[in-house]
């Protein structure tokens, strides 16, 4: 059940497109049309409002991997697109995260110090945080969340870029 | 027109017009009714079909024979959906075409409107690519950028949908300032088509087809895409290679030429299929490795080594692993390949004696064959297609439907020059001859052009001979009529023994010659084997109409060789007639 974000099933593909309606339909089409899922996906401009750039995430290896990266670059819309090499990239989630506070309110801040989250919103019985890490982290601190009750739970879909030692 | 266009319905027709299209195939209704209007005055001829389909398989057809882009327009909606199927044929067979639909206005699209559908949406996976234009100002450079998308790199299909607002003079929303399409930078950032193949893998590849001792061309469509045959000839005679030509390249290498082997695969010949399988080294050249060619994949030229060559940078390495990979344009690569040759000298060349007179002696013992029709048996389809090759010069343009029919005609054909063979191979779409020919007669009108066509594709798209008639664009057709939907037939008759399951379409109707004769054609029917020649010389006088012969063929006869569905290459079946021989030579190698 709990597949970590950090199984090295996961390959991180990047693509910079064109800014217009539909690109994403398209993008996500060469996809479906095998049956592949996209694990995680996060879409915005780039400092050139022409162009996009989406992260995502699937769990496809191996010559399929390659050939959906091809079609994808073969797409008209897609100006460039890469596979990321973890060991030279680095990747950032962020993740909102209602929790039941409960009779549990000082365990509760005692995490949220240790991880140095941020307490968005507060209720009377819940707490929305918000914490930006390596998508791994997340899924750690969702767990040690976990037993406090989660009431609702957003995460953005990891982004990344190639890191400066290469 | 001779004033500038001022509003989009205008500036659409003005923009095909300097795209140079001089023929386009269509039918107009709602949506895209203000662009009918200008086509009026415009120089480009219109030829009005009777079904959408027709249009975008004869905007194929047009493409096929001139190497053109086929241009094909539509209203929306359901004629939207009636170009999928072409579109999809375009795409597979990598066709260049551009399809001009209308659309329900801007602001009523999404809301469920008379005749909207959502037509870049449907038609995102059967296209090269596809626009929705929503300023009349974008209409010149995007009509340039749908042809130059369509007709550079690998070519294919792509669709302009327009909104109904934007080209209709009497809304304000239309209006807008003209200019020449070419005369504004195309906004394609993501599209580089390269064609220039790399030089360092070019020299590889020299090197290992010198080494090799049995190589094989292997020769796909992407090669008449490159306007290669005449480099390929100078290739494979400096070589002195086999080659095979497939389904989609028949013609790019003349049959007639002592090396060349035919069409490998499924329904290949015996030399064909056996030569790829026997081979050190397959030079892929604009092939894809389509399963149709390859059998089961893991048994497929098991000791080959592969070089190969296509513009298409996702087609290397798609279904096998490639020794040298060489993106690029066939035509470019191809001269590459034939400089360094002729550098290395004839020396380098590994000695291929031995496997030349092993493919000759296949050649020999296993030409293609078939057992002649008895007194009172029906026709032959195979005699059939023989006395139409015999009855028609080598350059005549023929087209086919998908079936039994299709198999015989790249058989039994003799295919000396390219663009020459028009057929759907991807797709494998019924009902594409009849409209494919009528597009490449209109574009080659001085050429004789048949239709080979199987009784069920018939009756899919036979209402365009109406077409035919009325533009007078007169095609010639061959109808093999075995009352059953043949191919389909086959499989249940030896793979589910025997147990025919809805592929009897009828013994008696429709009764063609009346139906091509309702339609202004000549229908002729011919039942016995001395009425097939004169019936063809007869039709090939007729110019000024359309002339259908049906020939009343033999159900039982089937297409030979064939590989089985799942089975390797080396397990291909051939004519039964030969059958033994395959088994007294056994594993021959
Ligand atoms: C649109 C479409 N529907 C179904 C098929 C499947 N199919 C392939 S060949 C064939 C039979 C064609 O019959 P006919 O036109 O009589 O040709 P024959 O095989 O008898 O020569 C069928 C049904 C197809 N290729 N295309
Ligand atoms: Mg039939």
């Amino acid at each position: 059940m709990n597949v970590s974000s950090a199984s090295p099933r996961w390959h991180t593909l990047v693509a910079t497109v064109e800014n217009k309606p539909g690109v994403l339909a398209r993008v996500a089409g060469l996809f479906s049309r095998r049956g592949f899922n996209i694990h995680s996906l996060a879409v915005a401009p780039t400092d050139d409002e022409r162009f996009s750039r989406i992260t995502f995430t699937v769990d496809i290896e191996g010559t399929p991997l390659d050939q959906v990266v091809k079609q994808l670059d073969k797409l008209i819309n897609v100006v460039d697109i890469s596979e990321l090499n973890p060991a030279h990239s680095v990747e950032r989630e962020l993740m909102l995260i209602t929790v039941e506070v409960g009779e549990y309110r000082k365990e509760l801040m005692e995490i949220v110090d240790d991880y140095r989250a941020y307490v968005l919103s507060e209720g009377d019985d819940r707490l929305m945080l918000s914490w930006s890490a390596r998508p791994a982290r997340l899924d750690e601190l969702e767990e040690r969340l976990r037993p406090f009750g989660i009431v609702e739970l957003q995460r953005t879909g990891r982004v990344a870029l190639p890191s400066l030692d290469n | 027109m001779s004033t500038n266009p001022t509003n989009g319905g205008e500036a659409l027709v003005r923009a095909l017009e300097c795209e140079g299209v001089e023929v386009m195939f269509g039918l107009p209704g709602g949506a895209i009714l203000p662009v009918y209007d200008p086509i009026i005055d415009s120089s480009i001829r219109h030829v009005l079909v009777r079904h959408e389909q027709g249009a975008g398989h004869m905007a194929e057809g047009y493409a096929h024979a001139t190497g053109k882009p086929g241009v094909c327009m539509v209203t929306s909606g359901p004629a939207a959906t009636n170009v999928v199927t072409p579109l999809a044929d375009a795409m597979l067979d990598s066709v260049p075409m551009v399809c001009i639909t209308g659309q329900v206005p801007l602001a009523a699209i999404g809301t469920d409107a008379f005749q909207e559908c959502d037509t870049t949406g449907i038609t995102m996976a059967v296209t090269k690519h596809n626009f929705l234009v929503t300023d009349p100002q974008d209409i010149p450079r995007i009509i340039h950028e749908a042809f130059h998308i369509a007709t550079t790199g690998r070519p294919g299909p792509v669709l302009v949908d327009i909104p109904k607002d934007i080209v209709d003079p009497v809304n304000p929303r239309s209006a807008m300032t003209w200019y020449e399409p070419d005369s504004v930078p195309m906004e394609l950032p993501g599209y580089h088509p390269q064609t220039d193949g790399d030089p360092a893998l070019i020299q590889e590849a020299a090197e290992l087809i010198a080494h090799a001792e049995r190589p094989v061309l292997y020769v796909g469509g992407g090669i008449l895409k490159a306007r290669a045959a005449e480099p390929l000839l100078e290739l494979a005679e400096l070589l002195q290679i086999p080659v095979v030509t497939t389904l989609m390249a028949r013609g790019a290498f003349p049959d007639s030429h002592e090396l060349c082997l035919g069409m490998p695969g499924m329904h290949g010949n015996y030399t064909a299929v056996t030569a790829m399988q026997r081979a050190d080294l397959l030079v892929s050249l604009g092939a894809r490795f389509d399963d149709r060619v390859t059998g089961r994949l893991d048994g497929f030229a098991p000791d080959a080594k592969i070089i190969h060559v296509d513009i298409d940078p996702a087609e290397l390495g798609k279904v096998r692993q490639y020794n040298v990979g060489i993106q690029g344009d066939c035509k470019v690569v191809i001269e590459g390949l034939v400089d360094i040759t002729k550098k290395l000298g004839s020396g380098a060349q590994a000695d291929r004696s031995a496997w030349r007179s092993t493919v000759s002696g296949w050649q020999e013992k296993f030409p293609l064959t078939y057992e002649q029709s008895l007194p009172g048996d029906k026709l032959k389809p195979q005699f059939v297609m023989e006395q139409l090759r015999d009855g028609n010069p080598a350059d005549t343009i023929l087209c086919s439907g998908v079936g039994q029919h299709q198999m015989h005609a790249s058989q039994f054909w003799r295919f000396d020059h390219p663009y020459t063979w028009i057929n759907s191979g991807g797709l494998g779409t019924m009902g594409f001859s009849i409209p494919a020919a009528i597009g490449a007669k209109a574009g080659m009108p001085d050429r004789r052009v048949w239709a080979v066509d199987g009784d069920g594709n018939f009756q899919m798209t036979a209402q365009e001979l109406v077409t035919a008639t009325v533009e007078d664009i007169p095609i010639k057709v061959a109808l093999f009529n075995n009352s059953y939907l043949g191919m389909v037939r086959q499989w249940q008759e030896m793979f589910y023994d025997e147990r025919f399951s809805e592929v009897h379409l009828s013994d008696h109707v429709p009764d063609y010659v009346k139906w091509a004769e309702s339609m202004g054609a000549v229908g002729i029917r011919v039942e016995s084997p001395e009425e097939v020649a004169p019936a063809i010389a007869k039709a090939n006088e007729i110019n000024d109409r359309s002339v259908v012969i049906e020939f009343v063929t033999d159900a039982r006869e089937n297409v030979f060789p064939m590989v089985p569905a799942g089975a390797t290459n080396s397990d291909v079946v051939v004519d039964p007639s030969q059958q033994h021989l395959l088994d007294d030579t056994g594993g021959e190698s």
